[in-house]
């Protein structure tokens, strides 16, 4: 408490291997509150798993990750320091059998214990900083991707997270539909959310971030801010990757 | 038609027997859904117990489950009825009948709970979890609600195969259709006619059920179940 | 209470009869799966390929024997001939009874099977110049077989288990094989538990054999199951 340079999210030496398989060797970075960080890299390079550490979704085999002054990776009170993450991923992983209200109403009154009316009113606020108040009513089949992925930010949202963690959260979107999402987290960032982002939307990274990460095979390359990483990035391997991805989704800027 | 049905004397016994007949399927539909009731109840306590709970009671569930589907009914109120009197414990047939359908009936539905249980994706544990719900919670309020949904469909059918099987009573003499099916035939010796008239009785009932069953489950149908 | 070696003994002296038994029961089953496999493809095949009055009495057919009790059919079966001067004989009672509800399930698992089987497959085989008949036979046949085996396993459960009902006849099946063994030596329980362990091997350790083979069958993408 009252140490104004102690970052919000600061992660360690991160190890994690599945068997014989080193994912994770050595990840260490920090986000200050109100910054945005993104990660990219090639598919299998770990970065869903630092996210999953962060939520202790998956143990870390060593190293720490700290969330103010409360270790993760060793606290008994590990639910309620998820309450303080948000996380978003790819799939959306709506509670099919709730309507967009009560996916969102479902971690206040369960998690939080907030009474069902006031739970309700905060859903409904939350939902509708989304876009989405048309469709409180509707289940998750009746949705649209960008429709559920919003009804996902706000049910994460709704807990008051410090820190919003995203996965991918386009890359299971029709392309007309992706606008609609990032435009969501542009401004939630706008208004100072901490937001850590593995995407490989170069538009979003380079208008939002604060700091691109590059990570391969379990380590990173390289990180920078997005002008340095786009314009004259250190490392070969990065250059590599970037052009692949310029390829791939167009060029990053806007 | 109508000519066989008289000729046959078919609608004479009918009308003759009818407060008897009826009381049987009084009988039999109380059966139906007291069973039906308790049997859900502790078919989805064991599908919890089998998938979730410790090795111990995880294996002692599925001993149940598979015991009690492995066996025929008959054997399983033979046991009840029979059996248990050589150690003191003596069942009236009424008993029997609620005590052993219950148990057959809790095995089959576990059976399908475990499947729908099964079938709900690892994306909303993460999204539970990620919001902070502990196992119990994301268990009860996530998971189970899916599963029974799914498990509707399963539901219904075993309702109708508890229904149909109830006719079992006859066997050890509780008081449904078909006991007093016997009991009317045993005294006027038209078993082919009595038992037909049960068949056409069982037949409204089945058909009956499943019209208001579809209806029901298309009243509370929730979109992407099903 | 009766010694533990008292029972062993005793089950050991009843397995002659509880096996006549359990043959009996064998028999049973074999005989309404035939009966239903035979009959049952008859009617899917009525269903699929033939005209509305075939298809409407198929569709009554099911829904009539699906709904009716086991027990009350066959004792229809046992009681029906003979009220019209035909004799029936308990084991050809049951064998008959419970064939005709095996034939409206088959049925439907056939048809069931038949229509898993896309019919964007069944267009291109047309396209090939492939025949109604060439197109059943070569590729709708191998695939179906292959879905065909968990619900038959299912069905061929469900018969075994049923084949008890003849008990109700007379039929001296297996549980009724116990009955007369308990008339004599007064010990139920493990006479019961004797013929429950033999109901089970035989339902458990079949259909557990037929998972064997479904695996063993199984097409990458055909019957893939969900989660
Ligand atoms: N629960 C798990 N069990 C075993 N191996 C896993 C598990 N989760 C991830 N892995 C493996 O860890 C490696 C990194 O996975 P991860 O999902 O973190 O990669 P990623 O960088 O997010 O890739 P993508 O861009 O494809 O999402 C992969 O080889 C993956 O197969
Ligand atoms: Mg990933």
């Amino acid at each position: 408490m009252g140490d104004e340079d102690r970052p919000l999210l600061n992660i360690k030496e991160l190890k994690k291997s599945f068997g014989d398989n080193l994912v994770l060797d050595g990840i260490s970075f920090s986000l200050d509150t109100g910054q945005n960080k993104v990660i990219i890299g090639p598919s299998g390079t770990g970065k869903s798993t630092v996210l999953n550490c962060v939520n202790r979704l998956v143990v870390p085999d060593g190293g720490e990750i700290w969330l103010e002054d409360t270790e993760i990776v060793s606290c008994d009170n590990i639910n309620e320091v998820r309450q303080e993450i948000g996380y978003v991923f790819q799939g959306f992983g709506l509670f099919h059998h709730l309507t967009a209200l009560k996916n969102v109403m479902l971690g206040l009154t369960r998690v939080k214990k907030v009474p069902k009316k006031e739970a309700k009113e905060k859903a409904i606020a939350k939902l509708e900083r989304v876009g989405l108040l048309d469709v409180l009513e509707s289940y998750p089949a009746q949705l649209s991707g960008g429709q559920k992925q919003r009804v996902a930010i706000a049910r994460a949202l709704a807990m008051e997270p410090k820190l919003m963690l995203f996965d991918e959260p386009t890359s299971a979107l029709d392309p007309e539909l992706i606008g609609e999402v990032l435009n969501v987290m542009r401004k939630l960032a706008e208004e100072g959310m901490t937001m850590l982002v593995v995407t490989h939307e170069m538009g979003f990274a380079r208008a939002v971030s604060d700091e691109i990460i590059f990570m391969e095979k379990g380590r990173i390359v390289e990180k920078s801010s997005p002008e340095k990483m786009f314009e004259q990035p250190e490392n070969p391997r990065t250059r590599e990757f970037l052009f692949k991805l310029d390829e791939l989704y167009g060029k990053g800027g806007e | 038609m109508l000519e066989f049905l008289t000729e046959f004397m078919i609608i004479d016994i009918f009308v003759s027997n009818f407060g008897r007949l009826m009381s049987g399927l009084r009988f039999t539909l109380t059966l139906t859904f007291v069973v039906m009731f308790f049997g859900t109840i502790f078919g989805v306590l064991l599908a919890l117990g089998r998938s979730y709970g410790i090795k111990p009671i995880s294996w002692v569930c599925t001993a149940y489950i598979e015991l009690i589907r492995g066996t025929p009914m008959l054997a399983q109120l033979f046991i009840l009825y029979f059996a248990l009197p050589a150690y003191g414990i003596r069942f009236s047939a009424v008993t029997v009948a609620y005590l052993g359908f219950t148990i057959n009936c809790a095995a089959y539905q576990a059976e399908y709970t475990r499947g729908s249980l099964e079938s709900v994706g690892a994306d909303q544990y993460k999204s539970a979890y990620s919001l902070g719900m502990k196992r119990w919670q994301t268990i009860l309020f996530v998971v189970l609600p899916q599963a029974i949904r799914w498990s509707i469909p399963a539901w219904t059918n075993e309702f109708i195969y508890i229904l149909k099987y109830t006719s079992l009573a006859y066997i050890i003499g509780a008081p449904d259709l078909m006991t007093q099916g016997k009991f009317i035939a045993s005294r006027n010796y038209q078993f082919f006619r009595v038992y037909f008239i049960a068949a056409i009785i069982y037949l409204v009932i089945v058909l009956i059920s499943t019209w208001i069953i579809d209806k029901i489950e298309a009243k509370f149908k929730i979109p992407g179940f099903g | 209470m009766i010694l533990l070696s008292a029972r062993i003994e005793l089950i050991r002296r009843s397995l002659p009869a509880l096996l006549g038994g359990t043959v009996i029961t064998i028999q049973l089953t074999v005989l309404i799966l035939l009966f239903g496999v035979f009959f049952g493809l008859l009617f899917a095949f009525g269903q699929v390929y033939g005209n509305k009055p075939i298809r409407w009495f198929v569709n009554g057919y099911e829904k009539v024997f699906r709904s009716i009790p086991e027990l009350v059919l066959l004792l229809l079966v046992f009681y029906g001939p003979p009220s019209l001067g035909i004799r029936i004989s308990p084991f050809n009672a049951a064998v008959l009874g419970l064939g005709l509800r095996a034939t409206a399930y088959m049925s439907q698992i056939f048809r069931g099977t038949f229509k898993s089987v896309g019919s964007d497959q069944i267009t291109a085989a047309y396209s090939l110049g492939m025949g109604k008949y060439k197109t059943f036979l070569f590729v709708i046949l191998p695939q179906a077989f292959r879905v065909f085996i968990p619900p038959f396993a299912n069905e061929y459960a469900i018969i075994l288990k049923d084949t008890s009902l003849a008990y109700a006849l007379g039929v001296a099946e297996l549980l009724r094989q116990g009955q007369y063994i308990i008339a004599v030596a007064y010990d139920p329980l493990s006479i019961f538990l004797a013929i429950a362990a033999i109901y089970f091997v035989l339902t458990f350790g079949v259909t557990r054999l037929l998972k064997i083979l479904e695996n063993k069958l199984k097409i990458p993408g055909i019957g893939v199951e969900i989660g």
